[in-house]
């Protein structure tokens, strides 16, 4: 063991020392947090989870007028092809006296709730909405029900377009759209 | 006898501390702990309960982390278990350092264990001290046990039917005992979810009696190497044979943690199967036993004891009843050793014939651990049975016939006269010849 | 007591020894790529592998606990997304949203299916840690046939040297078998070797992060362990040295 003897070497083993454990605490702590890392991300979404986050449908048996409901995330998810007339009656709507003129769709953020811009693909007929009410989150009715030919939920008689967008009842906005996009006829959600 | 006397806490006026420790005397219970008089002259033996407290901390953190993914049931045990291997974000980092993590909280307890037994730590004043200890030992047993059953894996379906059919050999009872502890006439469902609640639920019990064990720790005070009792009659002279805790205790423990610590992420993360068996990788099959069933390695000397019993006890005991009460019995008799040892001397350091019967029982522990995990022909049995009768022996006639023929060797006054005897002889061959400072007494 | 403690770690590791538990079986000698504490897994090999798997043992063996998905693990095999959704839809799985029995072609989230076959054939999502040996195991048995067979109350039984006597499987591939793309010699050493490290990446498809992580962790416990062994000493060294501290 070196220890100093003199005066000189103790002042500079003082040094030392406070060197030496501002490290190790500076070392301690990294290794704290290291160790800590592992069971925090343990609980963020696993593998299993994530791969369930995008999914594929196909639309192809789809006719005009025509519905489907998928599950997508443990919620269900409306699909419907559009007939003329509905494109027809949905256009001829003021956007600017709707309820809510936002088009609550991420694939075109910022929009107005217009025809275009709540479809999936403006060159499409499909119009794919989150089935969740934005009132007290049920499932709203499809297949044309309700006073605006679209979905009607029951749980609070909010009444919403063949468009999802909120016309009559309390519910504050349009069904919100999922992003999703569109190749040939493979929906793709997430 | 009676505690350490330690200097007053005094938070000083109008301070925070002041305030928190008149209405909850937490500041002075960690000034307490922080300033605990321990003796200086402590080698590297006595820092497992050190370890030991980190492991069970680190057991029921990542025990809880897994839990949070497990799904207990026939069905899904085994195949959530391996999604928690392949999907869950470091899932495979927290089950394999659960898993060793058991093995390496036994490697611990039985360095621990075996230091009480060395420097006669559980000589009075520190009895109850030391019977707590065997009961969370016990505890870990069943605790490990539990835990090993959860994978629902083939070792951990047969080691399960295997160890609750020995309460069935309890006369009257037995039988019924056995379907009891079940939850119906077959190890299935039920006794898989009573296993994880009971796996859930243990590790706090034995944080529980960690709390007992440290508490009478601190009564009672540490022993320490020469066997010699901190003079308490004074803080002066509790200063002269101590030193605080904090730092002296918390650096030197904490690289003796470090050191474990790189042994446990050496088998974490270069060898995790390494102390598992294969046969836990295949999914639990009730119509197919295992060719050679084998508990975990920490179980081995105890099932060797259980297998060493293949005959009668005076034609009353049958053998499988006597396997399980010698298997009991081999633990619970650890519990008996204040009262079994005669010697009035603490530390084997100054027990010239005692000492090589501890080497004896520690080699009888490790032959016991190899017959454990053999299969139980040729030489094994016999080595099993011979390996149980010194174990029965060593305390039952070696403790208190050696402590009352033996003549102990010259023993320090004082730890201060040990401690700096020690460290005399160490400057003085550091500095040759002309170090004559340090034969002075340390003040 | 020092020598003591050091006996107790390395008792208890031998006494535990998995070689203690190994079968009458003899197994070959052979280095793997993913041996040892800087091993890793070879992508063309878990690829070669995976192709055996398919053309040969997934007639009999399914692998339940591997999801399609982990097939483009950039530490595993690494195929391409669209390679992971061609290789899922060419197995069968029941089809949860049609009549029973139903079956539809898999998915990338969907699991290696478990075929129909006599006989119980093991699962091999864990076959590579559910034996002693682990890939050794499976690459001796597949180059340890004897050739030898007999007939037991009307079943074919063939002699396997690693399996150490007689068992159910006759021998899967011989040289050849399988075409290889990327010109790797087609002989049966390979084609063990390849299945072996396929087989062993579906058992541990963590291992190579395990493996970068513990290299991490230990080399960091070092100086974590140097600095406080330090520490410790200065703190001590008024104790135990107070002359020099007076």
């Amino acid at each position: 063991m070196a220890h100093a003897d003199d005066k000189h070497g103790h002042v500079a083993d003082e040094d030392r020392r406070d060197i030496l454990f501002l490290a190790t605490g500076a070392t301690a702590a990294v290794g704290v947090a290291s160790a800590v890392w592992p069971l925090i991300d343990q609980m963020n979404a696993s593998a299993s989870v994530l791969a369930l986050s995008s999914m594929e449908v196909d639309i192809s048996a789809l006719e005009p007028g025509q519905e489907m409901k998928v599950s997508f995330l443990k919620a269900p998810v409306f699909i419907r092809r559009m007939t003329e007339e509905d494109l027809a009656t949905a256009a001829a709507e003021d956007v600017g006296g709707l309820p809510d003129a936002d088009a609550r769709n991420p694939n075109h953020p910022g929009a107005q709730a217009t025809v275009e811009e709540r479809l999936v693909d403006k060159d499409s007929d499909i119009i794919v909405l989150s089935g969740v009410c934005t009132h007290l989150g049920c499932v709203p009715l499809g297949d044309g029900a309700g006073d605006f030919n679209g979905w009607f939920c029951p749980c609070h008689g909010s009444h919403y377009d063949n468009l999802g967008r909120i016309r009559q009842g309390p519910a504050p906005e349009n069904l919100p759209i999922p992003v999703a996009s569109l190749d040939g006829d493979i929906l793709k959600l997430g | 006898m009676g505690t350490i006397p330690q200097e007053h806490y005094e938070p000083k006026e109008g301070t925070t501390a002041k305030w928190i420790n008149d209405r909850l005397p937490i500041m002075g219970m960690m000034d307490h702990l922080n300033k605990f008089p321990t003796p200086k002259n402590l080698n590297w033996a006595y820092v497992f309960g050190g370890i030991l407290v980190l492991f069970l901390v680190i057991q029921i953190v990542t025990g809880i982390a897994l839990a949070m993914h497990y799904r207990v049931g026939e069905y899904s045990s085994f195949a959530s278990v391996e999604q928690i291997m392949r999907d869950v974000n470091y899932g495979w980092l927290l089950r394999y350092a659960h898993a060793n993590g058991a093995s390496f909280f036994f490697i611990a307890v039985y360095c621990h264990i075996f230091r009480g037994l060395y420097y006669g730590s559980y000589k009075a004043p520190r009895e109850i001290l030391w019977i707590i200890g065997v009961l969370i030992y016990v505890v870990m047993m069943a605790t490990a046990f539990m835990g090993y059953v959860l994978p629902w894996g083939q070792m951990s379906f047969w080691g399960a039917k295997v160890i609750t059919s020995l309460f069935g050999a309890i006369p009257l009872v037995g039988e019924s005992l056995k379907v009891w502890l079940w939850g119906g006439p077959f190890v299935g469902e039920a006794t898989l979810n009573r296993m994880f609640s009971l796996h859930y639920l243990l590790p706090f019990v034995i944080a529980g009696l960690t709390v007992l064990h440290i508490w009478a720790l601190h009564h009672v005070g540490n022993t320490n190497p020469t066997g010699v009792e901190v003079r308490k009659q004074s803080i002066e002279t509790v200063k002269k044979d101590t030193v605080p805790f904090a730092p002296f205790y918390i650096t030197k423990d904490l690289f003796a943690i470090l050191i474990f610590l790189i042994a446990f992420a050496f088998f974490v993360y270069f060898a995790p199967n390494y102390l598992g068996h294969p046969d836990n990788y295949i999914e639990a099959n009730p119509l197919a036993t295992p060719a050679h069933i084998v508990p975990e390695w920490y179980f081995l000397p105890f099932y060797a004891i259980l297998r060493a019993i293949t005959f009668d006890i005076f034609w009353i005991i049958p053998a499988k009843l006597g396997g399980v009460l010698a298997m009991f019995g081999a633990i619970a008799i650890l519990a008996f050793a204040p009262w079994l040892d005669t010697s009035n001397v603490r530390s084997t350091t100054y027990r010239p014939i005692y000492r090589w019967w501890f080497l004896v029982l520690v080699i009888d522990f490790f032959v016991l651990m190899w017959a454990g995990g053999m299969p139980a022909e040729g030489i094994v049995p016999l080595v099993s049975l011979l390996g149980t009768i010194y174990w029965f022996a060593h305390f039952l006639i070696v403790l208190p016939v050696v402590g009352l023929i033996e003549k102990p060797l010259p023993r320090p006054e004082t730890i201060e006269q040990a401690f700096n005897e020690k460290y005399a002889d160490k400057d003085d061959a550091d500095r040759g010849p002309s170090g004559t400072a340090a034969a002075q007494p340390a003040e | 007591m020092k020598r003591i403690i050091a006996s107790v770690l390395t008792a208890a590791l031998l006494a535990s020894s998995p070689a203690l538990a190994a079968g009458k079986g003899y197994l070959k000698d052979h280095d793997f790529s993913f041996d040892g504490m800087f091993g890793a897994y070879d992508q063309g090999e878990l690829q070669r592998g995976y192709q055996i798997y398919e053309q040969v043992c997934a007639a009999c063996h399914g692998m339940k606990h591997v999801p399609f998905r982990t097939l483009g693990d950039k530490n595993g095999p690494g195929f391409s997304d669209a390679e992971v959704k061609a290789i899922a839809a060419n197995f069968e799985v029941p089809d949860e949203e049609g009549d029973p029995g139903d079956t539809r072609p898999a998915k990338p989230f969907d699991y290696f299916p478990t075929p129909l076959a006599s006989g119980n054939p093991p699962d091999m999502s864990l076959l590579a840690k559910a034996r002693a040996g682990g890939p050794l195991y499976i690459y001796s048995i597949m180059l340890g046939y004897t050739g030898e067979e007999k007939e037991v109350g009307g079943a074919f039984l063939y002699e396997n040297k690693a399996y150490g006597g007689y068992f159910g499987m006759a021998q899967p591939i011989y040289e050849e078998d399988v075409e290889y793309a990327d010109g790797t010699p087609e002989t049966l050493e390979q084609y063990a070797n390849d299945l072996s490290a396929f087989l062993m990446w579906a058992a541990e498809p963590k291992m190579v992060e395990r493996k970068q992580a513990g290299v991490w962790s230990i080399s960091f416990l070092i100086l974590f362990a140097t600095l406080v062994w330090f520490t410790n000493r200065k703190v001590w060294a008024k104790v135990k040295h107070p002359e020099d501290h007076a």
